[in-house]
């Protein structure tokens, strides 16, 4: 894992005094809320229904547990004791006072973590791959990528204030489980026949009131040439995104208004101009590659006789395994899902105790390495077969055993009503309802792969328009209603869903879901999953299925 | 006369501004003045003849490019920040001096707070006038905010990469 250096530590250390005196300015009325707003909010600070939020990055995902025991720590003392993982792969604190932020600042800054630009119209906090250095599938480390664009993304002089808030996302698999085509820009990472690196570049995806799906502006951009690249890309979005309506700011308007072809070709003029200054030293990226060098794995047997017998004996763990255990690059190694999603609970919820298993175990048996995934759950993506029957007996303890990585009640979900100020409508218990619908994990594992993705507003934090099963909550005359959407997905076929018919009331839902979920049962051939049967069929048989039941 | 804070050789003072900001409706006063876009395009070459100084205020729609073979002639180039959340002068005056050479005074006018001392000295502002009443010290101080800084830019500070080799 990447260590910070001084260098590092000072940055954050800098930014938190920054901070610091920018609230003691507002708590003196010498800034008034408009002009403390932007400030607060680069610096991971909201404004909610009920208190602040603080929402702490965590660059691509990756935790140490001496972080993860900080989160935990922040969560007892000022928060109620959880926080919230989200789907940026950062944790949400809901309940924080104005006056206590700076001083948590500073504790997050002992354990090098911040809350920089997790907010605002400006770069945000860079995701990537949680399978990263664990996966065979992988053509290189994203993290290392990952890692170069948050330091330049980083009190950015030039693109710091941008029309509209920004995203990244680095892929380096050909199983994208970044959501890459739905960021400002994806990269993904390939390799050329000659054997060097570069990236393919996908730019102007975002969902929101208006979902798009990034098109592809280069194929193959050569690696060295990153962050040339994306200067030309930010460049050309600084000076012509529009800043007239914050609905049509980010950047997926300019390249639909322009066109991939002619917005493409005013990055590479641009590009041309910049020259190569921008780019890193090889000398750099070899510092930080470095960092994620291959930890020291054991040569082990592929199989592992303790793992087998508990499989054997255990059915409860051999659905944990068959769900959440999934193929390390290392023989005798594997890659552990831990489900923030167990039945009833709020997706995304980690209580304070939790995470301090979860940095327990991974201390033990993990290589004291913890990733987050953007759909929510938390990864531990170095564990010996030997050492997971004792990390599921631990993990079941506190509850953090759910078998359903990608099954119907591994659902995301926004905060919703519930926290929301935008909200129209509740979602976390609209997504309990449907878990608890599913409870019958046998069921669950028949119907298989479904992502239902619920949002509260159209501002769609939930992702509801690249769910399998998209979900939007709207408000008709003060009641909440919800709108259907089939056919999404967030992964590398990224498709926007498709309107099912009209919304439905807020206790019709989880029966419409269960119902949905029935006509594929009955509709799907082998081994297609439910994306596969809708795609194939097509909305009538699930409409028809829906409204019959609903009239 | 009124002031504006000038950074020069790394030191912020405050300066007296000879140019006056003249607005499209009102009739050119003598001496060195600052006007719009659109003015100097109609008037630019009559009043550089005239022997004063003259300066374009460049409007956050408006294009750097279309200054750029006036640049030579033009003592200030001002960039307006209609809300200060809004960034395309960052862009604007980076380009002035590293794609145009500039050598002129950029100035930052609008709403000028602060908390952007440090990005618009980093993009090659030297020259400011703050609607915050920051004084030269205050301003000073928010540009020198970070000790390192990650980027390349106009400013030639050593980015946190180069000064890891050192």
């Amino acid at each position: 894992m990447y260590q910070y250096d001084t260098i590092d530590k000072d940055m954050l250390a800098d930014r938190s005094a920054e901070f610091r005196g920018q609230v003691a300015r507002r708590l003196a009325g010498e800034l008034n809320e408009d002009q403390f707003k932007p400030l607060r909010l680069r610096n991971g600070l909201y404004l909610q229904l009920h208190a602040y939020m603080l929402r702490i990055a965590i660059p691509y995902g990756s935790l140490n547990p001496t972080q993860l025991r900080k989160l935990a720590w922040i969560g007892r003392t000022y928060d109620k004791g959880y926080g919230h993982f989200t789907t940026r792969t950062n944790l949400q604190f809901h309940w924080i006072k104005l006056s206590d932020a700076p001083d948590i600042m500073d504790h997050l800054a002992e354990v090098d973590m911040h809350a920089i630009q997790t907010s605002g119209n400006c770069i945000r906090n860079v995701t990537a791959d949680p399978y990263a250095g664990a996966t065979a599938e992988e053509i290189d480390d994203p993290r290392v990528w990952a890692e170069a664009i948050r330091q330049w993304s980083t009190v950015h002089p030039e693109f710091s204030w941008l029309p509209r808030k920004f995203k990244i996302a680095v892929t380096a698999a050909p199983k994208d489980r970044t959501a890459a085509k739905t960021h400002d820009i994806g990269l993904n990472l390939k390799r050329a026949r000659d054997g060097s690196l570069g990236f393919e570049v996908m730019v102007g995806g975002g969902l929101g009131r208006l979902p798009h799906i990034a098109p592809t502006i280069r194929e193959f951009l050569p690696a060295p040439r990153l962050f040339s690249y994306l200067e030309a890309i930010l460049r050309t979005y600084n000076r012509h995104g529009r800043r007239d309506n914050i609905h049509k700011a980010r950047v997926k308007i300019l390249v639909a208004a322009l066109g991939r072809e002619e917005f493409a070709r005013q990055v590479e003029a641009e590009w041309e101009k910049i020259g190569s200054e921008p780019d890193l030293p090889d000398t750099e990226l070899a510092r930080i590659r470095g960092a994620f060098a291959p930890k020291n794995f054991e040569t082990l047997p592929a199989q592992s006789e303790a793992f087998e017998q508990a499989r054997a004996a255990k059915p409860a763990f051999a659905r944990f395994v068959r769900n959440n255990l999934k193929p390390h690059k290392v023989s005798g190694y594997g890659i552990v899902e831990v489900s923030l999603k167990a039945i009833g609970e709020t997706p995304g919820d980690a209580t304070a105790e939790q995470m301090e298993v979860i940095a327990d175990l991974a201390e033990r048996f993990g290589q004291n390495d913890i990733r987050v995934t953007h759909e929510q759950n938390l990864v531990l993506p170095h564990v010996k077969l030997d050492d997971v029957p004792a990390v599921w007996a631990r993990l079941a303890e506190v509850g953090l055993a759910t078998p359903n990585m990608n099954l119907v009640s591994d659902i995301i979900a926004c905060p919703g009503l519930d926290y929301c100020a935008l909200a129209n409508a509740r979602a976390i218990s609209v997504a309990q309802h449907i878990a608890e619908k599913f409870a019958d994990p046998d069921r669950a594992e028949r119907v298989g792969e479904l992502k239902v993705k619920i949002s509260g507003c159209i501002n769609a934090c939930g992702h509801h328009h690249v769910g399998h099963i998209g979900i939007l909550g709207v408000d008709k005359k003060g009641e909440e209603f919800y709108q259907l959407t089939l056919g999404g997905s967030g992964a590398e076929d990224a498709a926007v869903g498709q309107a099912l018919g009209p919304a439905l009331p807020y206790d019709k839902v989880a029966d419409a879901v269960d119902t949905l979920v029935e006509v594929y049962l009955r509709e799907r051939a082998d081994g297609e999953r439910f994306l596969d049967t809708f795609r194939r069929t097509g909305v009538a048989p699930f409409k028809e299925a829906v409204y019959a039941v609903a009239d | 006369m009124p002031s504006r804070i000038r950074l020069k050789d790394g030191v912020f003072s405050l300066v007296e501004d000879p140019f006056t900001a003249v607005s499209d409706d009102w009739a050119i006063p003598q001496g060195d003045v600052i006007i719009s876009l659109t003015r100097f395009q109609a008037e630019g070459e009559r009043l550089l003849s005239e022997g004063r100084k003259v300066g374009v205020r460049l409007e956050a729609d408006e294009e750097v490019e279309a200054l750029a073979y006036d640049l030579p002639q033009l003592s200030v180039v001002a960039l307006a920040f209609p809300k200060f959340g809004d960034g395309r002068a960052y862009s604007y005056a980076s380009l002035l001096r590293e794609r145009f050479n500039y050598q002129g005074e950029v100035r930052a006018v609008g709403d000028v707070l602060r908390e952007q001392a440090g990005f618009m000295v980093r993009c090659g502002f030297d020259a400011f006038e703050p609607a915050d009443g920051s004084t030269p010290e205050v301003w000073e101080r928010a540009a020198h905010r970070f000790r390192h800084v990650y980027q390349r830019s106009i400013d030639r500070r050593t980015p946190a990469f180069v000064e890891r080799g050192e």
